[in-house]
């Protein structure tokens, strides 16, 4: 972050902005030390029965570090015969993987679980480096969860005649997982975790900005002592997404990214026999009522959109707010706004890092100009960026209308659209006004009418008085075309039993 | 036999109609076509429900959603109950449509509608029990209160089954009755074959204080009304039970790309429909496909 560059004054309200520069809370850097992620090799291949090879292609992607636009390493594009090879390698695992006691299954799981605990920093710091999200949440949310997960699934491994699907449920197969790049790890663990504890082997494709932690988890696998082909990674882009989930000896695929691609995967696997579950977009309503506690519920909606840069599926991306507090909670969440440092992932201050891909960048960028032609009104912060690198800072449009693209299409940036209501039936049926149905949040001190609102609200996850919590216990997913299937908790078995 | 000699009383012909929203309209074609039992002889004319016929059911059943969802568990298990009372009333009309949609002899026929009222009784057991075994407290690291509720998908669209044992009656009860115990409403496409059944069927709820609009029964070209409800932006779900044609409109491998557009949540048919035998106890598969799962978070605290 060597040279910075002044960024355009916030337009809008004219509301005066708190300086930040030369303040009380005014932090020193405290960065986290790159070393730490360990060595990042400068050539990268898959992943296949155990060993590290070469793909049978000769192209290469490059990941760039997208605070810097420093590319960190080149690795594979997979090709359809580095897919087969993947694919045979985890059919002939899956018999005695399969055939394995759970509770044998269950200790790989332990041991990889532990692995990622010892090994969390250096996972941390590379998750950060890779996909450009703040190392206060890498170290604090994403690595803590993903070993969670582990130790979770592992404990079912043992114990799936007790899950509910009756006795003796069998797995399906090759499990082909496709993963998205904002929670690379995180999403990694959803899918590999309650695969493996289930009897299935897997062939992972991480997505193409973000491959590094899954390269670096296949060595947790090797030191875990995972049997060969158990757990099988390819990376690549969407041709080589398309040609794992088309593949013709896979029994599963599952998916996690955005909706017209997971609309694409169903007709793909129209006709066959494949089983398929789909974790999609979103658009959340987080719907704040007049007696809510404001401060809490500024904290819950900054959570909600600002949270890894907006690349949350389940953001609260739409404010819904009670008319006749609209004002208070615009000015509070302004000020609050006004004191989010964007900036280093690697600095333990950083609350917003860098957007993931230039592409992305500049797909939010078209999205917030899209909502200032349609007349809403934009604010942001002022606040310095890093002259290199892909930044956005937190954003705030105001009359917003149900019509506007703001409130409709999925941004998966730091942009946050403002709608006002006046009943709760109002309100309800502005949030469920949307093909997603994710999640949502409800902030209120009344207890009937959170039961009352969550009861009618479309969606798969609903936050009361907080937002953005995840656990392996417990089952996330979506209602409508934010996709089908439950992941975490005993539902998340479901996705891969042959039930 | 006759007391008065001669002349031998003549049937009376039933009109069949179509059901939608509790209501016996024909069809909005204004056209039949002709069904036949299992050996060719003429049986009834059954309306030729169109795609408007569909669409329109769609719009009954999504208005019948509200209401359906939001009765408590155990009055639904109780409308299901009535179900299987009314259709033990009528047990030997039933026996008789059974007997000549599928060719099977009538004591074969009565065992297949006696077990058509026993799974409307086993489905009306389930829906106050569905919500504890499919969900559940989830114990999550933190201070929250977390629980999982099974919610219903919305509105289900129905390919009767065209195959297997006990296909036109027993099979079509069991397509239907879980779906709406968890509180979906359904619209059905009888078998194209085989509709008569289903058509009496509707007479049945419509007498036994299941709301219009919570089961709509069509007759008619499978390829007409498969599709229109495989690509209908309103309907949330597909059970292909009978897209058992192995190419066409009809087919499941194109309904099933075709609902991809809406990402509806689709059963398949079995591998073998022909094989497949619906007096088996049905276990919970299509009980827990027409369900969402709704987890709600919240602090606990003083």
């Amino acid at each position: 972050m060597a040279k910075t560059k002044k960024t355009e004054t916030g337009t809008g309200t004219g509301t005066e902005q708190p300086v930040r520069k030369g303040s009380l809370f005014e932090y020193a850097p405290a960065p986290e030390s790159p070393a730490a992620a360990g060595e990042i090799a400068t050539g990268y291949g898959h992943f296949i029965g155990g060993e590290f090879v070469d793909s049978s292609g000769s192209e290469a992607l490059k990941t760039v570090n997208p605070a810097t636009e420093q590319v960190l390493a080149e690795f594979a594009q997979g090709t359809g015969e580095d897919v087969d090879r993947a694919v045979a390698a985890a059919r002939k695992a899956f018999a005695d993987w399969s055939a394995l006691p759970g509770s044998e299954r269950a200790k790989y799981l332990f041991r990889i679980a532990r692995i990622i605990q010892e090994r969390s920093r250096e996972l941390a710091v590379l998750e950060s480096i890779d996909n450009g999200k703040p190392i206060r949440e890498t170290r604090d949310v994403d690595l803590p969860l993903v070993a969670a997960h582990f130790f979770y699934y592992a404990g079912w491994a043992d114990k799936l005649d007790f899950a509910g699907y009756g006795p003796n449920p069998r797995p399906l197969g090759v499990a082909a997982q496709v993963i998205p790049w904002n929670f690379p790890l995180l999403m990694l663990a959803w899918k590999v975790a309650p695969a493996l504890a289930t009897g299935n082997t897997v062939v992972l494709k991480p997505a193409e900005t973000t491959p590094l932690t899954a390269l670096r988890f296949a060595e947790i696998c090797r030191q875990a002592g995972l049997p060969k082909g158990v757990v099988n990674i390819v990376t690549g882009d969407g041709r080589t997404g398309a040609a794992l989930t088309a593949h013709p000896d896979v029994n599963k695929v599952a998916f996690t990214g955005s909706t017209p691609v997971g609309r694409a995967i169903a007709k793909q696997l129209a006709g066959t026999r494949k089983k398929l579950s789909l974790e999609l977009g979103g658009k959340a309503a987080n719907i704040v009522f007049d007696d809510a506690p404001l401060d809490q519920a500024v904290e819950g909606i900054v959570n909600g959109i600002f949270f890894n840069q907006g690349h949350v599926c389940c953001a609260g991306s739409r404010l819904l707010v009670q008319e006749s507090v609209q004002d208070e909670l615009l000015d509070a969440l302004k000020r609050r706004m006004g004191t989010l440092r964007v900036g280093d992932p690697l600095d333990k201050n950083t609350d917003v890092g860098a957007i993931n891909s230039a592409e992305q960048l500049a797909r939010i960028t078209e999205l917030a100009a899209a909502g200032e032609q349609e007349g809403a009104e934009r604010w942001a912060p002022e606040c310095e960026l890093p002259g290199a690198g892909y930044w956005f800072r937190p954003t705030l449009f105001t009359g917003v209308s149900q019509a506007h693209r703001i409130a409709r299409e999925e941004i998966f940036g730091p942009v946050l659209s403002v709608l006002t209501f006046r009943t709760p039936a109002e309100a309800v049926e502005k949030a469920n006004n949307t093909p997603y149905g994710l999640s949502a949040g409800i902030w209120t001190e009344k207890g009937s009418r959170i039961l009352w609102m969550a009861n009618r609200l479309r969606a798969g996850v609903v936050w009361a008085n907080t937002f953005n919590k995840f656990d392996p216990t417990s089952p996330f997913g979506g209602y409508k075309e934010s996709g089908y299937g439950r992941e975490g908790g005993r539902h998340g078995l479901e996705a891969y039993l042959d039930v | 036999m006759s007391e008065s000699g001669t002349a031998q009383r003549i049937d009376v012909f039933k009109t069949y109609k179509l059901y939608v929203g509790g209501k016996f309209p024909r069809s909005e074609s204004g056209r039949v076509y002709e069904v036949t039992d299992s050996k060719g002889q003429w049986l009834a004319n059954a309306p030729l429900g169109t795609r408007k016929d569909a669409r329109d059911a769609v719009l009954a059943a999504r208005a019948a959603v509200k209401g359906w969802s939001g009765t408590t568990a155990y009055n639904r298990g109780q409308v299901l109950y009535r179900v299987a009372e009314m259709l033990q009333g009528r047990r030997e009309q039933f026996a008789a449509e059974v007997a000549a949609a599928e060719g099977v002899g009538a004591r074969k026929a009565a065992a297949l509608v006696d077990a058509a009222i026993d799974r409307w009784i086993w489905y009306a057991g389930w829906t106050d029990k569905v919500a504890q075994v499919a969900g559940g407290a989830n114990p999550v690291a933190g201070p929250f209160f977390n629980l999982s509720t099974p919610e219903p998908t919305g509105v289900v669209g129905v390919l009767a089954p065209r195959a297997g044992t006990g296909f036109s009656l027993l099979g079509l009860v069991s397509v239907i009755a879980p779906a709406i115990a968890t509180g979906n409403t359904v619209v059905v496409a009888a078998a194209e074959q085989a509709p008569l059944p289903a058509l009496s069927l509707g007479e049945v709820l419509a007498t036994s204080d299941v709301p219009g609009g919570v089961v709509n029964l069509l007759s008619g070209r499978t390829a007409d009304l498969a599709p229109t409800l495989a690509s209908h932006q309103d309907v949330n779900a597909l059970d292909l039970a009978g897209a058992i044609d192995p190419d066409g409109p009809g087919a499941a491998a194109a309904l099933e790309a075709s609902a991809a557009d809406t990402l509806k949540r689709v059963v398949r048919p079995a591998a073998d429909p022909s094989a497949e035998d619906w007096t088996a106890a049905p276990g919970t598969g299509r009980l827990l496909s027409f369900l969402e799962t709704k987890t709600v978070w919240h602090p606990m605290g003083i």
